[in-house]
């Protein structure tokens, strides 16, 4: 990983994806939703985190493929409704929107740099919450309330927790 | 459209994804009235294409029927008309059956309560001249009609007969110029001669200037033409003017207000009471109690009670009751040739009448016998039959009465009732 070039976009000559061995495609997900199943059990203060959407945000934006982030979003969220109380499809669709948009977004930026991936992880955090939110509104009729000061600080936080996530997982990359 | 799915392909990918996953949210999701959310969004979905698709269906079918199917509905217009051509005739001999029908019983009715003797006719045709008001009839000489009888119908009379035939009888109408018929006012009494002048209007004619007579009176034969019995409704007064020497009056006759086509004849006249006219408001007089006094002295006060509430017989009768009582006679037990009641004790009252106000109001004091109310002799004695029981014109030929005949002499109705009685015929001796 080069964090010495300081640039945030780049041109299409420095557009390559990242290539992940598949145990590791399969085995990162899976360690993310186990995490989120079975961590907060005993850690209830890790509740916060969500350790799914940091991994579909990696994959998305590391891959450079609108493709391959929807899918790998649609895929772990629709595994994530299924271990969770709600019905299929609500985080399927939220991570599938993620990850298409994440990884449009890492077409056109420096996907190794730090900041951007803080930012990225922060905004798609929220933009995430936002849309679980509205999808709950609209299609569950569930009344909760628009926390957004504890999203903000959730996402900063989620953030933070991703940017070393997303060097351990750098490290999983195959060398080109 | 390769070039457009290549361009798009990861949009549509994504639609794709998001489209199933919805689809799979809407299978699992249940509304408040536990319906899946795919079902209400599938009717949602489906059930404005399926009313558009209705009200095309709706809207073509419409069309059809309406323009390109006109011909059918020209022919049913055609149909329909002819039908509703047939069903106003037939509506119209039905009504004019209905009409004959009620005609007919009215005259029936009209005929039995009727005390003069008629017959019925039908009208078969009109006089062939253009200023001539005359009908036939189809009875005639056969059934019993005779020249100068009066033509009448329940509305009022219709004219007199002026020719008689076998089998047919012709009918000068109230409306001719050379009729004539005399009449009196319902309210007033006014008397006048009806005559006719060619138009649907009549004038009465021979109304002094004094005599006050409104319009919307109703006239009434007087039976004074020996022509038509006292009592047929002759006409409404429709215009009063000021004339010289006598009143303008014109009048509608009442007998040609609804058509001519039944009629009775009058074979055997018998005059009728003229009607008595609507109450008008009038003054509403109590005559006060009789003295106590003067019940004190009645000589019968048994007699008296009685009297107080019976007809003039039964005063009468109370009268001679107490007459018997005081001499302890009992009426219907002395045998023949025995000495009866001295009825010189009669207490005799003259002037005494007890349906006056200025009289005995009570009916307490008796009455002599010879006395007695207006127009009702108490001594039993036969009452004077109905004047001219025979037909009016029975008395004198039948001579109809033109528009030159005299006026009706101005004498009171109490008077001529005397002279009829008295052997004098309706019109008078003059007549």
């Amino acid at each position: 990983m080069d964090y010495s070039t300081g640039r945030l976009l780049v041109n299409q000559r420095e557009r390559q994806s990242s290539k992940y061995r598949v145990w590791v495609l399969l085995a990162v997900p899976l360690a993310a939703l186990l995490f989120q199943i079975s961590v907060p059990r005993f850690f209830e203060v890790l509740g916060f985190l969500d350790m799914p959407l940091l991994v579909v945000i990696y994959f998305s934006v590391m891959w450079r493929n609108q493709l391959a982030g929807l899918a790998i979003g649609a895929l772990i969220g629709l595994a994530q409704d299924s271990l969770s109380h709600d019905p299929l499809g609500m985080f399927g669709i939220d991570k599938t929107l993620v990850g298409y948009f994440v990884a449009s977004v890492g077409v056109r930026l420096d996907v190794d740099n730090t900041f951007l991936r803080l930012l990225l992880s922060f905004f798609f955090y929220m933009f995430h919450q936002c849309l679980y939110w509205v999808m709950a509104h609209a299609l569950l009729g569930q009344q909760s309330a628009f926390d957004g000061q504890r999203w903000l600080l959730l996402g900063l936080l989620n953030a933070l927790v991703g940017i070393s996530l997303y060097h351990f997982l750098d490290k999983l990359r195959e060398s080109v | 459209m390769e070039s457009f799915l290549n361009r798009y392909r990861n949009i549509t990918v994504l639609l794709l994804v998001i489209f199933a996953q919805l689809i799979l949210l809407a299978v699992q999701v249940k509304n408040e009235q536990n319906l899946p959310v795919i079902r209400i969004w599938t009717v949602t979905a489906v059930t404005p294409v399926a009313r558009v698709i209705e009200g095309v269906r709706t809207g073509s079918i419409g069309f059809l029927r309406n323009y390109v199917m006109l011909h059918d509905a020209d022919a049913d217009n055609r149909r329909l008309r002819d039908e509703v051509g047939r069903l106003k005739i037939e509506n119209i001999f039905l009504k004019d059956e209905l009409n004959t029908a009620d005609r007919a019983k009215a005259l029936q009715i009209f005929q039995a309560k009727t005390p003069s003797k008629m017959v019925a006719g039908i009208v078969i045709g009109s006089g062939a001249g253009t200023a001539s008001k005359v009908v036939f009839v189809d009875v005639g000489s056969v059934a019993g009609i005779e020249r100068g009888m009066a033509v009448v119908t329940p509305d009022g009379i219709v004219g007199k007969v002026i020719a008689s035939y076998p089998t047919a009888s012709e009918v000068m109408l109230v409306t001719d110029s050379s009729f004539a018929a005399g009449v009196i006012s319902q309210k007033s009494g006014v008397r006048g001669t009806l005559k006719g002048q060619g138009t649907p209007t009549c004038k009465l004619d021979y109304v002094p200037m004094e005599e006050k007579i409104e319009v919307g009176e109703v006239l009434y034969t007087s039976g004074d033409d020996r022509i038509f019995p006292r009592g047929f409704p002759a006409g409404v007064v429709r215009v009063v003017r000021n004339g010289q020497p006598y009143k303008e009056i014109l009048v509608e006759p009442t007998g040609l207000q609804h058509g001519l086509e039944d009629v009775l004849i009058v074979v055997q006249g018998v005059h009728q009471a003229i009607p008595e006219a609507p109450p008008a408001n009038q003054p509403v007089y109590i005559a006060s109690p009789p003295p106590a006094s003067e019940a004190k002295t009645a000589p019968a006060t048994e007699a008296g009670t009685a009297a107080s509430s019976g007809t003039d017989a039964d005063r009468l009768r109370s009268v001679y009751k107490a007459v018997g009582d005081a001499q302890n006679h009992t009426f219907g037990e002395g045998l023949p040739g025995s000495k009866p009641p001295d009825f010189t004790r009669l207490t005799v009252t003259p002037a005494a009448t007890p349906n006056t106000p200025s009289g005995n109001p009570g009916g307490t004091q008796p009455r002599p016998a010879n006395s007695s109310p207006a127009g009702a002799p108490p001594t039993g004695a036969p009452s004077v039959p109905p004047p001219a029981a025979g037909r009016p014109g029975a008395a004198a030929p039948a001579k109809p009465a033109t528009p030159t005949a005299a006026p009706p002499p101005a004498q009171p109705d109490t008077q001529r009732k005397a002279n009829q009685a008295g052997g004098a015929g309706p019109g008078g001796p003059g007549r």
